[in-house]
């Protein structure tokens, strides 16, 4: 298998975009991208999404946004797995330009979820469980969360106010994330322990926000990145590991098997430790996804993941920084584009073009995890800097 | 709203119908066509007692839309007596009570309904066990 590279990067702001939609997003985001890397055409395009057709009553993303990127006549498909379809799309476009059967890949992650309103949105996110069994039964995609985060503070003994400390690190880091959709929301642990409850125990500030975006890359392999005048980042690994879809066929709620699974094939194809990893842009959909993320990565103990974020080991500077751009909380979550932005972040960070406050200093790999539903579907990226 | 999805699921949600492996007798509900422990295809359907204990459990109070009327309620992890846990909403009870370990049973009550003059939906609730509450 020959070496592959993310080549360019493009996203839109993170945000309530009400004059923009599904495929103007897309296309923004394709267009930056294609741009950033230098290139005019692509062999293929793959578009990540989840709710075109509930939100926007608008499937068939492959071909549209083909046709409006200006990429009419190439190869394109969408793929979904819930809020994991980026960085599924990402695997495609590393499988196709690994093979050698397609030379430049771009990878889409797109969503528009303020088409319609909340009551349908939420109706729409649901549909990342399981239908028959679990929401049917009057769970929402919150109510699946607060079963596994009501759990954990049970079992492990931590209080609810505790978990503040993933939010308002994220938010810190959000603040210097131009394209972040809360830059000036001010999160301390105050406003945490008092946000609204939702689906107790998970609050407002527990659950990262509703929002329009998309994001994309440029893969190639390296070969094909030095005809063009960019400073490429290396595609060591993007590998998916999936679980049981509903949360009461798990014999161990507390363990993300697909995080296991994702991440231990992504550093074995990547030849990487976890102590090559120098920042990590996890999922943070809840806080107990990014806690149970740390968790079955094997960056913290069990039940110990929210006292290394009380530490200050997750921020920038500590020993590993996570969220650094703001994460799924503070930057947002279109959820279908949502592993794109991390990816494209991580590149960031990675060619040291970070905003300075959150640049990872000496950043040379980077790991980024995209969870779909609640922990059925995983998908692990590895990232190396090129020296030039 | 999902007349025929409700008709399948009969077994399931009017008894609490699930499966027990021919091969290695695991109990699982819902019943799978391919066993999750043995990987075996000779399962059978078996009907549970609808009898456990809640696992876990969060209070809604902003729900799905056809059960927004209801909010707040509980919905819960429950560990069935025969070994299977399942995701069920609770009633007959403050949702403000529900705890770790409660016993509780299965019951059969309308889960939603589409309008006025639109299907009724039946399914499986679990309330807490009428002979542990009268012990107390």
């Amino acid at each position: 298998m020959r070496e592959v590279v993310v080549a360019g990067i493009g996203q839109t702001p993170v945000a309530e975009h009400w004059d923009q939609s599904l495929r103007s997003l897309a296309v923004d985001a394709v267009r930056k991208a294609m741009a950033d890397a230098g290139v005019e055409s692509a062999d293929t395009l793959i578009v990540g999404n989840m709710l075109g057709g509930e939100l926007s009553s608008q499937t068939h993303l492959g071909a549209l946004i083909a046709d409006y990127a200006g990429l009419e006549g190439v190869e394109a498909v969408r793929v979904e797995a819930a809020c994991g379809s980026a960085a599924a799309a990402l695997r495609q476009a590393l499988l196709a330009v690994a093979s050698g059967l397609v030379e430049v890949a771009v990878a889409v992650g797109v969503e528009k979820l303020t088409e319609l309103a909340g009551h349908q949105v939420t109706h729409a996110l649901a549909t990342a469980g399981d239908a028959d069994y679990e929401v049917q039964m009057g769970l929402s995609f919150v109510a699946l969360n607060a079963l596994v985060m009501q759990r954990y503070m049970y079992e492990y003994g931590v209080p609810h106010e505790s978990f503040g400390a993933l939010t308002v690190a994220a938010h810190a880091n959000a603040a210097h994330n131009p394209n972040a959709m809360f830059r000036e929301l001010p999160v301390t642990l105050e406003s945490h322990r008092t946000a609204r409850v939702i689906s107790s125990p998970i609050n407002l500030l527990d659950s990262s926000p509703i929002a329009d975006g998309a994001a994309a890359v440029v893969v190639t392999s390296r070969e094909y990145a030095r005809k063009l005048a960019v400073r490429p980042v290396r595609l060591l690994a993007c590998e998916v590991g999936t679980d049981t879809l509903s949360l009461h066929d798990r014999k161990d709620l507390l363990w993300l098997k697909g995080v296991e699974r994702s991440t231990r094939r992504a550093l074995e194809r990547s030849g990487k430790t976890h102590a090559d990893v120098d920042f990590f842009e996890l999922h943070d959909a809840f806080s107990i996804m990014a806690a149970l993320s740390l968790e079955c990565s094997g960056f913290a103990e069990r039940g110990r993941s929210v006292q290394c974020a009380l530490d200050g080991d997750l921020q920038i500077g500590g020993k590993l920084p996570i969220s650094t751009l703001g994460g799924l909380k503070g930057r947002g979550h279109p959820v279908g584009a949502t592993g794109l932005y991390q990816v494209v972040e991580a590149v960031m960070q990675l060619r040291h073009e970070a905003p300075d406050a959150v640049q990872v200093d000496g950043a040379r790999v980077a790991m980024t995890q995209n969870i779909g539903g609640s922990g059925a579907t995983v998908v692990t990226t590895i990232l190396e800097r090129l020296e030039a | 709203m999902d007349i025929s999805r409700n008709w399948r699921l009969r077994a399931q949600r009017y008894r609490l119908e699930g499966g027990r492996c021919g091969s290695c007798s695991a109990v699982s509900f819902p019943p799978r066509p391919v066993c999750l422990e043995c990987g075996a295809e000779d399962i059978e359907p078996h009907r549970l007692s609808g009898r456990g204990t809640v696992y876990s459990y969060t209070v809604l109070y902003q729900g799905p839309e056809s059960f927004d009327g209801g909010v707040p309620y509980a919905v819960a992890l429950i560990d069935l007596d025969e070994g299977p846990r399942i995701t069920a909403m609770l009633t007959d009870i403050d949702p403000e009570e529900v705890d770790f370990g409660m016993p509780v049973e299965m019951v059969v009550r309308v889960t939603n309904t589409d309008g006025e003059r639109g299907p009724i939906n039946y399914s499986y609730k679990f309330r807490p066990r009428l002979e542990a509450r009268s012990r107390t």
